[in-house]
């Protein structure tokens, strides 16, 4: 017996309606009132005063940097991570478990973790004194002090998200059947040329996968630099926040939203297109 | 070219006993198949000889030179794995190429000898192409191909034929033995299918639980089992196995008369087609369970002295189901074994 052919429809309805009415509609939303003039035929006015912003710049570079900085660092550090663990024998969904706990605390939390470690009276600071390396509370988040906000940003991130690419590679290792590395290593490859050869190449869907991730969300970073530095940072995001809640002003917070949502478009197109895989080398 | 000597070699995983000390000598040029079970350790004794798996006691020497503690790579061998392990990202011709590039050999002669490998494995056609649009067979040749390309000292295979439909398998197999002949290169060969190890092999060693039960050419093998486990693995039907108990040298199943060469309880091991049919009153009484028309040949199973029995009877014989006959054993071609041990008596037949 086969089953009528709207069954399968009917089925899918629920998911489709349920995207629509909170993803789509509030999209399209975002999208029209960032173009709203306020009565005015000028539909560019919320972009125009977004770009205008003071801050505007300092959260295009910030956001950028943050991005720039953090991402091919994690990207490196779960690669070598992931690498360890294929090589461990016991032991390894412990040590994975272990590596994937900060997934589960939320960015604000880890953000306020951080904060606990790095403000003026933190553990850091309490930890330098006594070994007489300060000489009092010395402030590391301030705006006077950006390099070290900085530093102390990009470690929050790695520490809090890092996992979500591990999570990605490691699945996409264990893709690999053994025996490539193992013919590679029969054929005369030493490890590093193995890797580079065989293992990196059949890892590239999964790298591109964990990339477009950890980008998408990177450009999103917000909870975190809140956390740690208030608006001495200013990040697109916490921009579109800011001009939300502390301005009142829809439209410039939408502007914002849909700038970001064009650039991780724009990163993901990019990952797409630099990282693609023809289908007939794969396996 | 070199030969492999396999020196008491032992493999324990936590406490389980994988190898229990494997001694095995392939000569210079000959083909060794490994053949047993599935967890008989084969495939260990395989990856250890490959350096792909640590052995707990043990060496092994590859030319005379002792391998054991050196990369995989600085052994000299070349390997054709189960799954192929084809690099999926490579064309053929990159494929067939990668040893040899890893050897770092110039570019003119490595051009030369990949084009060698594949016309030796018809599959020059390819070379541009990527392994996901080749078939099972292709990509199998593709991975022989690879490994002759390096003209190993010695070749190692697991399991080479394994992923391949019968007929092909069959195409491959003799074509193997062709290429293998003309490389003459040092081959220890690893398969769970008798019939491979027979068609291919210079030598078989049967193992068995970690140990190497008997290693001889195929016909001994197949005619001189060392023991139950041999006889019984070993050859499609399997050997029969009769229980006979001699005294004085001597021993009598219905109306059969046995010289067999010890007393006790003994076991009377014949080939299907080693015996004669004859009238149920001048052999051991055979009764038919069963008569299956194989086209070359007449299977019948059935029971001779309360063991079970199968016959390969010639297809032209009017045998059916129920049928009582006397069978009458080739004496050259008897193999005797202890019922206790299960091992053959020495000074058979």
């Amino acid at each position: 017996m086969t089953a009528p052919r709207w069954i399968p429809y009917a089925l899918i309805a629920p998911a489709a309606l349920f995207l629509a009415a909170l993803f789509i509609v509030p999209l399209v939303q975002t999208i029209l009132l960032s173009f709203d003039g306020g009565g005015t035929p000028d539909h560019l006015a919320n972009y125009r005063k977004m770009a205008g912003d003071l801050n505007f710049t300092l959260a295009i570079r910030n956001t950028f940097l943050l991005v720039g900085v953090v991402v091919p660092i994690q990207l490196a550090l779960a690669m070598g991570m992931a690498v360890m663990l294929q090589k461990m024998s016991t032991g390894r969904d412990i040590v994975l478990w272990i590596w994937t706990i900060p997934l589960g605390v939320s960015d604000l939390a880890a953000g306020l973790v951080w904060l606990a470690l790095l403000q003026n009276s933190g553990y850091l600071n309490t930890v330098l004194f006594q070994l007489g390396l300060l000489d009092g509370p010395t402030p590391w988040l301030n705006a006077e002090t950006p390099v070290t906000l900085f530093v102390g940003i990009v470690l929050a991130e790695i520490w809090r998200a890092t996992a979500v690419v591990l999570i990605v590679l490691v699945a996409g290792f264990q893709l690999i059947p053994k025996e490539y590395s193992e013919a590679a290593e029969v054929f005369g490859a030493r490890s590093w040329t193995a890797f580079r050869l065989i293992t990196l190449p059949l890892l590239k869907p999964s790298i591109q996968s964990a990339l477009i991730l950890r980008t998408v969300l990177a450009f999103e970073v917000f909870a975190v630099v809140y956390a740690l530095g208030g608006r001495n940072m200013p990040v697109l995001v916490g921009e579109a926040y800011a001009w939300q809640y502390e301005n009142q002003n829809y439209g410039v917070a939408a502007a914002y939203a849909v700038l970001v949502m064009v650039i991780s478009l724009a990163a993901t197109v990019v990952y797409l297109y630099a990282l693609r895989t023809r289908p007939e080398t794969q396996p | 070219m070199a030969g492999i000597q396999i020196e008491r070699v032992g493999k324990r995983f936590g406490g389980a006993l994988a190898l229990d000390s494997v001694s095995l000598d392939v000569a210079d040029g000959e083909f060794v198949a490994l053949l047993g079970p599935s967890g008989c350790g084969k495939t260990t004794l395989l990856r250890i000889v490959a350096g792909l798996e640590t052995r707990s006691s043990g060496a092994v020497r590859i030319g005379g030179r002792d391998v054991s503690d050196l990369r995989p790579a600085d052994r000299g061998l070349a390997m054709v794995f189960q799954n192929y392990a084809v690099f999926p990202h490579m064309t053929v011709f990159d494929n067939v190429a990668f040893g040899l590039r890893m050897q770092k050999k110039p570019r003119e002669d490595i051009e030369r000898k990949v084009r060698r490998a594949a016309a030796l494995l018809q599959i020059e056609p390819y070379l541009d192409r990527y392994p996901a649009k080749l078939s099972g067979g292709q990509r199998q040749r593709v991975a022989v191909a690879r490994a002759l390309a390096v003209e190993p000292a010695v070749l190692l295979m697991d399991e080479p034929l394994s992923n391949l439909d019968a007929l092909l398998r069959l195409e491959m197999r003799a074509e193997l033995k062709s290429v293998l002949r003309e490389a003459k290169t040092t081959t220890l060969y690893v398969t769970h299918d008798q019939t491979e190890a027979m068609g291919l092999a210079d030598r078989i060693a049967v193992m068995q639980q970690g140990r190497i039960v008997q290693a001889d050419a195929p016909t001994t093998v197949y005619s001189r089992p060392a023991s139950t486990f041999v006889g019984g693995f070993v050859g499609s039907p399997p050997m029969n196995f009769v229980k006979v108990t001699a005294s004085g040298r001597s021993a009598r199943l219905d109306a059969l008369d046995l010289r067999p060469p010890a007393d006790g309880d003994l076991l009377l091991g014949f080939r299907g087609e080693d015996v004669q049919l004859v009238p149920p009153d001048e052999g051991m009484t055979f009764v038919v369970k069963v008569a299956e028309p194989m086209g070359s040949h007449l299977l019948l199973t059935g029971s001779a002295a309360g063991c079970p029995v199968r016959v390969v009877a010639p297809p032209t014989a009017s045998v059916h189901a129920g049928d009582r006959l006397g069978l009458r054993p080739d004496p050259d071609r008897i193999a005797w074994m202890s019922q206790d041990s299960g091992l053959a008596l020495d000074g058979h037949a």
